[in-house]
Order: C-alpha cells, then structure tokens, then sequence
C-alpha cells in the first residue's frame, strides 16, 4: 500500500484535531446494519515487483497483432505513431490534470485543446470542431441527435448499412427509448445506391448517417449523396477515416453537415479498443447544438491572448436535463495525442501516409485475387481496406494457417453481415511491407 | 525563465517545407492515383495544416504542458472530482506491448490474458459494490449513467410496464438529469433537507408508478452519507421503481459499505476518480455499471465470460440493450484500475476510503474555523465550505478565494457546486496527501481570508494568465485560429 502519506503520528494528532478517538469513530454516519462487516472478497495485496510480473504473466498470454503482422482494421489500425507523440503526451502535465475549469492554470491543456480544435476543422474542411468526444462510434450518435435538434426532424433517421456495425449498433442503442424511426438503407453493391436514398429521404428526415471510406473500405459518392440529402431538407453526417484525408476530399468539401471520426488513427496505440478519441465537427448553424467542450479565445484583464473553456450554457453542468448531451469527462489527453500527431505529420506526411496505405491496399488486393482462392466481394473504387471472399469457404482454416506464420490475415465479416460469413475485411497500413503482402498472398492463396 | 515563445499558435510557427515526417518509399509498384480513385472523391489542393519540425513541434507543446497545474506537481482539492496520485507503475505496464498491440477484433484465443484481466475486473467491481452482473463497456461516469438508465428502460418495457420519470435530488451532479433526458426520460428534482440530506416527505410526494429509477449520489455530494439510504431505497421499490447509485464517490466507502447492501439496483463506477487512472487534462476515463441479477441480461454486449477452455466475449445476449460504446471501450483507462485493485487488496482498499475520509475531515476540522461548513463538523471523504457570509461582509467571493488559492501553488476547489449551498467551495483532499499539505492549505486559506478585497478580486496575480474574460469568449465565440484574424 505505497500511497498513504500520513505516519500513526500524523493520524493520532489529526484525529485529535478532529475530536475523535478513532478512525471508525469518522464512519458514526454510516449505519451499522449497512456496513459490510468483513473484507472485501478480492486478491490480496502486490508490491510493484509482483504486479509486474503478474500483468507480464498476463500480457504473454496475449499475441498482440500489431506485434505481429496485422491486416486487422474495422475501425481500429496499425498506423504508425511517431515517437515525438508519446514523449510528449506522457508529460505529468498533461497526463495528471484535470479538465481547464481554472484557465489561469490550465493554459497548457486549453491552448493544446484549442489548436486540436482548429487542425480538425483544416482536416476536415468543417467550421467548428469540439475538444473531443468518447470514440468514433458515440461521437456518430451524438452527431444524429443533434441533427434532429438542429433540423427539427426528431422523427426519422437513416443510416447505411455499410457504417461500421459497432456505430449503427451504438445509434440504435442511444436512439431505443426515443421516439425516432431508424432506418437502414442496404448496400448490397458494398456503396449506398443513390436511387435506395433518394427512396428513403423525406422531409421527415432529420439525416443520413454514411461512412467514407465506409465499413468495406468502400469509397461512397460522398457528393451526390449529399445532394439528395439537401434537397429534402435533411442533414449529412459523414464518418469518416481522418488519415484518408491526406488523400481524399474533405468532408467540408464534399458536403457533409456535420463530421465525425474515431481518431485513433492519430497517434493512438490499439491497445484492445481503448481509450480511442472521437472527433465532432460541425458547420456553423449546429454550432450551439454541439455536445461537449469548447476551447475559445479571449483576453486575461491585462490583455494578454489566452484561452477558456466557453459556451458552456450547452452543457450539462449549467443546463442540466435540457444540455445538449450529458457528456463530462471526454478523451482530452488523446486529443492532445491527435495535434502532436497532425503537426509532427504535416501536410506532406499526411499525404504520403495515405498514398502509402492506398498504394499498398491495392497491391494486396491485386496480389490475393490473384489465384482462385480469394475473390474481391465489391467492385467499387477503395482507400486501405476490401472485403475479399474465401471461394472454399474455409475462412477460420485461412485465419489459422495465417495466424501459425505470424499473421492475422483480416476480420471475418460474418459476425456482423451474414451474407458475407465466406468473407475477411482486410486493411492495409503504410506500416506493411510488400514482403509481408507477398507472404500473406503465399500463405493464403 | 518563462518561454513566451510557447504561447504562440502552431499555425504562427508554421514555415512552409518544414515538416518533420518521412514516410518510407512506397516499396509496391506504384499506380497512378486517378486510375484508383475517381476524380470525384479526390481532394484538388493539399490540406491547410501547419508545417513544422520536429524540435520545434516538442518545445512547444513541453513548454504549454508547464503551463498547466497537475497532480505530480500540485495539491489538487477538487471537490467531486478525486484528484488522487495516479501510480507511475500502472502507465508503464499499460504500455506493455503484450496489452497497447492487442486489435480489439482479435479472437478470443489470442487475447486470453487481456480477457482473463477485464473477467477479474468485472469480478472485483461486482464485490465491491455487491452487485453481480458487471459490464465494463460505457467510456465515462455519465456514459455509464445513461448505460444504466437505458439498462432500466429495457428491462420495464420488457415487464410491459410503461414508467417515464427519472426522480433527482436536487444537489445531484448535473450529469444525472442531462442522462435522464438522453435516455427519454422526464426528470423531476427531489429536495434536500436543511442537513443536506434526501428529503423524505418530498421524496414521498414525487413517488408514483411512473418513476423508473431514483437516481442517488452516496455519500451525496455535501459529503454526507445518505443516512436513511435503506430507507429511500425501501420506498423506491416499494413504488416499481430501481434504485441507480452514482458512484462518483465510491472513494468513500470502499470495504465499508455496498451499494448493493443498502439498496442500490444499478450503479456506476469512476475508474478514473477512485481507481487512480489519471485524469488526462479532462479525460479519458472509463464508466464501468453494476447491476442486480434481474437486470444483468440487459447490460450492453460483449461481456467477458469464462468457461471450461478459457476466457470468452460473450455476443449472444439478446435482451441486451446493444452497445454503447465501440468495442470494448476504454480499456487502457481499465487496466490502470485493475492494476490499482491489485495493488491494494481488500485491506488496502478499505484503507483508501479510511485515509480518504480521515484527511477530508482533518481538513474540515482546520477549515471549518476560516469558512463556515454549513453541513456540520463531520463528512466522508470531501466537504463543501460556503462564502456566503465574507461575501455578505467584504463582497469576496468563493471564487476570489479560489483564484487567491492559485498564486499559492493550490489548485482551487471547485466552487458553485453542489447549487444547494450558497457560494459552495467542495473540498476533497483524497488519501493522497499529507497532514503536511493539509496543514499548509489550511493556513493558506486562513491568511487568504485575512487579505484586502483588492487583493481577492484581483487574484491570481502569479499565474501565466490572469483572470480571462469569459464574457467575450462566449458572446463572440473564436474556436479555431485563421489566418490574419
């Protein structure tokens, strides 16, 4: 028990202070029948030594993918990260802080926060970005509640079918004890088929949730969707992968009302699907209907440029039941993780990590279909990720044979689409190597 | 000494060709993009983002981290918030290649020793609160606040019983209210007593079959155990409703007394107050639940189960609410917890809440003499101080003295809250600290309420900044920096 600070001495004089003989005197408030009365029934006790060597134990009971050679995506990747972002990120300051509420005092976590703001709206083309938000997938729902708000059309939502299964799941999760009719349009061609959304839009409609690229890796006609979202009056929410942005139009430009991301790409280890970082970015008229923090710019009273957490008129601890979401605590140290990660990277970096994951996608692609094994799924344009379909249908003996040479060779979709149970999603990062591509095509084709 | 340099904006140190990253040469034949991509999807200029080296990229954002108090460098009282020492061995063992490379779609049989941890942490948090069924999905306290309450709002549509309202004490965190609504429910506010405690003829008048969940904060936020917790709870279920207990202040009562023992159906948990994972400058956390038997098959999927071959996720729930969160949720923020757990054992852990309530009453003991406690001489684990009368008398406000208390090298308390006490300043010291700390808070606060107004309103004098306006930060909103503003 290496936290405790105060020695029996200290406790004889502070009980002293108090006016009580012992520390059980401090619980009277609590009533005897409701006190458990025993120990707590868990593990003893470990000293540092110990601990580590346990969770050591632990972790070598695990094969980490990205030890390994990884074609695992679906919303989590294998990007590199830099090691200016984790030194930087693990400083007590920013790692040991609370959220800015005192600014005089906070400036580092403000001012970070506030630049983290301004690279999501150069990255996404949007107004406004907020400081984050718990992932990708509560950052979507959130999005369509405010959508609703904002178009005030609380009544129909519709959603791709080829978003990320998670998100849609999260969507309808948040949306069940609401009176909302959620819809979700089929893309059996592995694209949302702009005639099935012009079917589906009407002016009941608060938006159409879509995912670019989406969840096959699939790039949607972003634009023409758009179109036929506006001209019923509805919003778009696009969910979108940030790293593909080196590369494709920005949602801002294609457009979407409101973005949102998992940002974990952005200088975040996997570490098993958390703490990730969900991005929230919006144009201007569904700025006051935005969930959680702010960062804004003013004047100390010397008049000094600084920063502060602002419009908080929103937000549950001022507006209580009718705040625009309930969010409090949000991922603000990977926010600071994004923005080191996004300058370290720049423009140029950005551009060549997305060529490098499209370039190499492709050739996998090309080298897996190339014998009769392995077929592609969709014929559709693709950034670093596609669906190919084993042809024996021995997807599991696939995974295995892969995974014996050090490979996890993709996800089986047949969790979530179970049209597609003979099917791997496959992704491919700028951090694979054409001899892992070649080795993953010999072990599987 | 102080840097300047470091306040100026990423974009204003930005000089074009200056980026640090080199990415290798693409080792696949390469093809044109346009014959991959249709023009359509492809952006037509690069992205406006700052251009900078790596050196440059680090002095800044070290410099900017100085600017910030912490926990590693500060006394950090912030009431409802539990700023407690966040252990250095739990960050390294978190990164450990073994748990920061796992993909979270990985099978099972890969991530035996990552699904043995969150199987025992599920068990540890359902004894800690008496609660058996546990899901460790929600990302933060209020996600797991909404969790639970869309947990409750499956289970009564299953019982085929329509119920609309979600009952409030009024000195709740505002998180509650705010997941009430989220999840479709009315809320309606239940009164304090004058001690701060749940009214219980105001709760009496509130309860009717439309009530689904009263939701409760115990110890409440005063810092005062709900002393008649049996007793409301009794009159909740005696109405068809569920009990949720915010666990934001479980730091109270570890080992002393579950929420399930006094009545609690469902809760949540703060892995990141009580169980020491640090707070990030606002997040991440983690919002684990704990349920009733009952309610268990509604809890959000996966859960981990463990069986005769080993540790498995578990989708096949289907009464389960669905999902909140992607994946598994923040498991990082988890593996802190579960190291924190195991480093403590159930004597350490009862400690925790012993040490925790012995240094917040000490402090009270020492405070109570410079600022008025209106709750009285006794608490849990934190206390709330008013200003209500040094405002009357000298117009200084509790955030006056919280600002004085920076130049002091304290983070200050957080005032304004709880809403039942006037000009509330909430103090949690944590077990933390020392006497020697308490003590030198103490002394500051009494010499703080000794200095001249002038002083006060024009505090913090030593900070990097003083006061900001934050009238003009809302009323004309800059939130992104642009060129030549």
């Amino acid at each position: 028990m290496p936290y405790f600070l105060n020695n029996a001495d200290d406790q004889k004089s502070m009980l002293k202070s108090i006016g009580v003989e012992s520390i059980d005197d401090l619980f009277t408030m609590v009533p005897r029948e409701l006190r458990l009365g025993r120990s707590l029934a868990v593990p003893p006790a470990l000293g540092e030594l110990e601990l580590t060597a346990h969770l050591s134990t632990l972790a070598a009971k695990n094969d980490p993918a990205g030890s390994g050679i990884c074609f695992l995506g679906g919303g989590s990747y294998d990007h590199f990260v830099p090691a200016v972002v984790d030194h930087v990120a693990s400083r007590s300051e920013f790692v040991t802080s609370y959220t800015p509420y005192q600014p005089e005092v906070s400036q580092g976590n403000l001012q970070a926060l506030f630049e983290y703001q301004t690279l999501i709206t150069q990255l996404t083309g949007m107004d406004y970005s907020n400081s984050s938000l718990y992932d990708g997938g509560s950052a979507a729902a959130e999005a369509v509640l405010m959508a609703m708000s904002v178009t005030r059309r609380p009544g129909r939502v519709l959603v791709a079918r080829s978003v990320h299964p998670d998100y849609r799941q999260i969507l309808a999760t948040y949306l069940a004890n609401l009176d909302v009719e959620l819809v979700t349009l089929d893309t059996p061609g592995g694209t949302l088929d702009p005639q099935s959304l012009r079917a589906a839009v009407n002016e009941q409609t608060a938006c159409l949730l879509l995912q670019q690229p989406n969840f096959f890796g699939c790039v949607e006609k972003m634009q023409t969707l758009a179109r036929i979202v506006h001209e019923a009056g509805a919003s778009l929410v696009a969910s979108v992968d940030p790293l593909s942005l080196g590369l494709l139009k920005r949602p801002g430009d294609a457009g979407a009302d409101i973005v949102v991301a998992e940002g974990q790409s952005l200088g975040t280890p996997m570490q098993f699907g958390g703490p990730y970082l969900g991005i929230l970015a919006c144009r201007e008229p569904f700025l006051r209907r935005m969930p959680g923090r702010l960062v804004g710019q003013t004047v100390d009273r010397r008049g000094r440029r600084c920063w502060v957490l602002t419009l908080q008129t929103r937000e549950q601890h001022i507006r209580r039941d009718r705040a625009t979401s309930n969010i409090c605590t949000n991922q603000a140290l990977l926010a600071v993780r994004a923005a080191i990660y996004l300058a370290a990277m720049g423009p140029p970096g950005l551009a060549d990590v997305a060529n490098l994951c499209l370039q190499k996608a492709h050739y996998a692609l090309r080298r897996l279909t190339a014998g009769p094994r392995l077929q592609p799924v969709f014929q559709r344009p693709m950034f670093k990720e596609f669906a190919v379909r084993v042809t024996d249908g021995r997807v599991d003996e696939l995974l295995a044979k892969a995974q014996a040479a050090g490979i996890f060779a993709g996800l089986p979709l047949g969790r979530w689409y179970p049209e597609l149970k003979d099917c791997l999603l496959v992704a491919v990062t700028e951090k694979r190597t054409k001899a892992e591509i070649d080795k993953l095509a010999e072990v599987v084709g | 000494m102080r840097n300047t340099r470091s306040t100026e904006l990423l974009f204003e140190l930005s000089k074009p060709g200056c980026s640090g990253a080199r990415l290798p040469e693409c080792d696949v034949p390469p093809r044109p993009v346009a014959e991959l991509l249709p023009q359509e999807v492809l952006a037509e200029k690069p992205l406006p983002l700052p251009e900078l080296s790596e050196p440059d990229i680090v002095r800044h954002f070290v410099n900017l981290s100085t600017l910030n108090m912490s926990v590693d460098t500060h006394f950090y009282p912030l009431g409802s918030c539990t700023m407690k020492y966040n252990p250095k061995r739990n960050e390294r063992i978190a990164g450990m290649p073994g748990f920061a490379n796992l993909h979270p779609c990985q099978s099972d049989d890969t991530v035996q020793g990552m699904l043995e941890l969150l199987y025992q942490s599920q068990q540890m948090l359902a004894e800690i609160s008496g609660l058996p069924a546990v899901s460790l999905q929600p990302a933060a306290g209020a996600q797991g606040e909404l969790t639970a309450l869309l947990v409750a709002a499956a289970y009564f549509r299953d019982q085929g019983i329509p119920k609309s309202v979600v009952l409030i004490p009024d000195g709740a965190h505002g998180t509650n209210p705010a997941s009430a609504a989220m999840a479709g429910f009315d809320t309606v506010p239940v009164k304090s007593t004058a001690g701060g405690l749940v009214d219980l003829d105001d709760l009496h008048a509130r309860l009717d079959d439309r009530v689904a969940v009263l939701m409760i904060t115990n110890p409440n936020t005063l810092g005062i155990f709900e002393t008649h917790i049996a007793e409301i709870a009794r009159m909740v279920h005696a109405a068809g409703g569920l009990v949720y207990l915010d666990g934001a202040n479980m730091n109270a009562i570890l080992g002393i007394a579950r929420p399930a023992d006094f009545g609690a159906d469902l809760m949540h948990f703060n892995p990141h107050k009580t169980f020491s994972g640090p707070h990030g400058g606002g997040g991440p956390g983690a919002g684990p639940i704990a349920v009733t038997e009952k309610l268990a098959p509604y809890l959000p999927s996966p859960i981990v189960v463990q069986e005769a071959g080993g540790y498995r996720l578990a989708y096949d729930r289907p009464q389960s609410i669905g999902r909140v969160r992607s994946f598994f949720g923040n498991v990082g923020v988890l593996l802190r917890m579960y190291c924190y757990l195991r480093t403590h054992g159930p004597e350490g852990l009862r400690k925790i809440s012993e040490q925790a309530v012995l240094n917040a009453n000490y402090l009270l003991s020492r405070v109570k003499h410079v600022l008025p406690v209106p709750q009285g001489d006794r608490c849990m684990h934190e206390f709330v101080a008013s200003a209500a009368r040094i405002k009357t008398q000298r117009d200084v406000s509790a955030m006056d003295i919280a600002k004085r208390l920076l130049d002091y090298g304290f983070h200050a308390p957080t005032v304004y809250f709880p809403l039942i006490v006037k000009e509330a300043i909430m103090i949690e010291p944590t077990e933390t600290e020392s006497k020697a700390t308490l003590d030198a808070f103490a002394e500051t606060l009494e010499c703080i309420v000794r200095e001249t107004r002038e002083q006060l309103h024009d505090a913090p004098a030593s900070t990097p900044v003083s006061r900001p306006d934050e009238v003009q930060a809302a009323r004309q909103p800059t939130l992104t920096w642009k060129p030549h503003a």
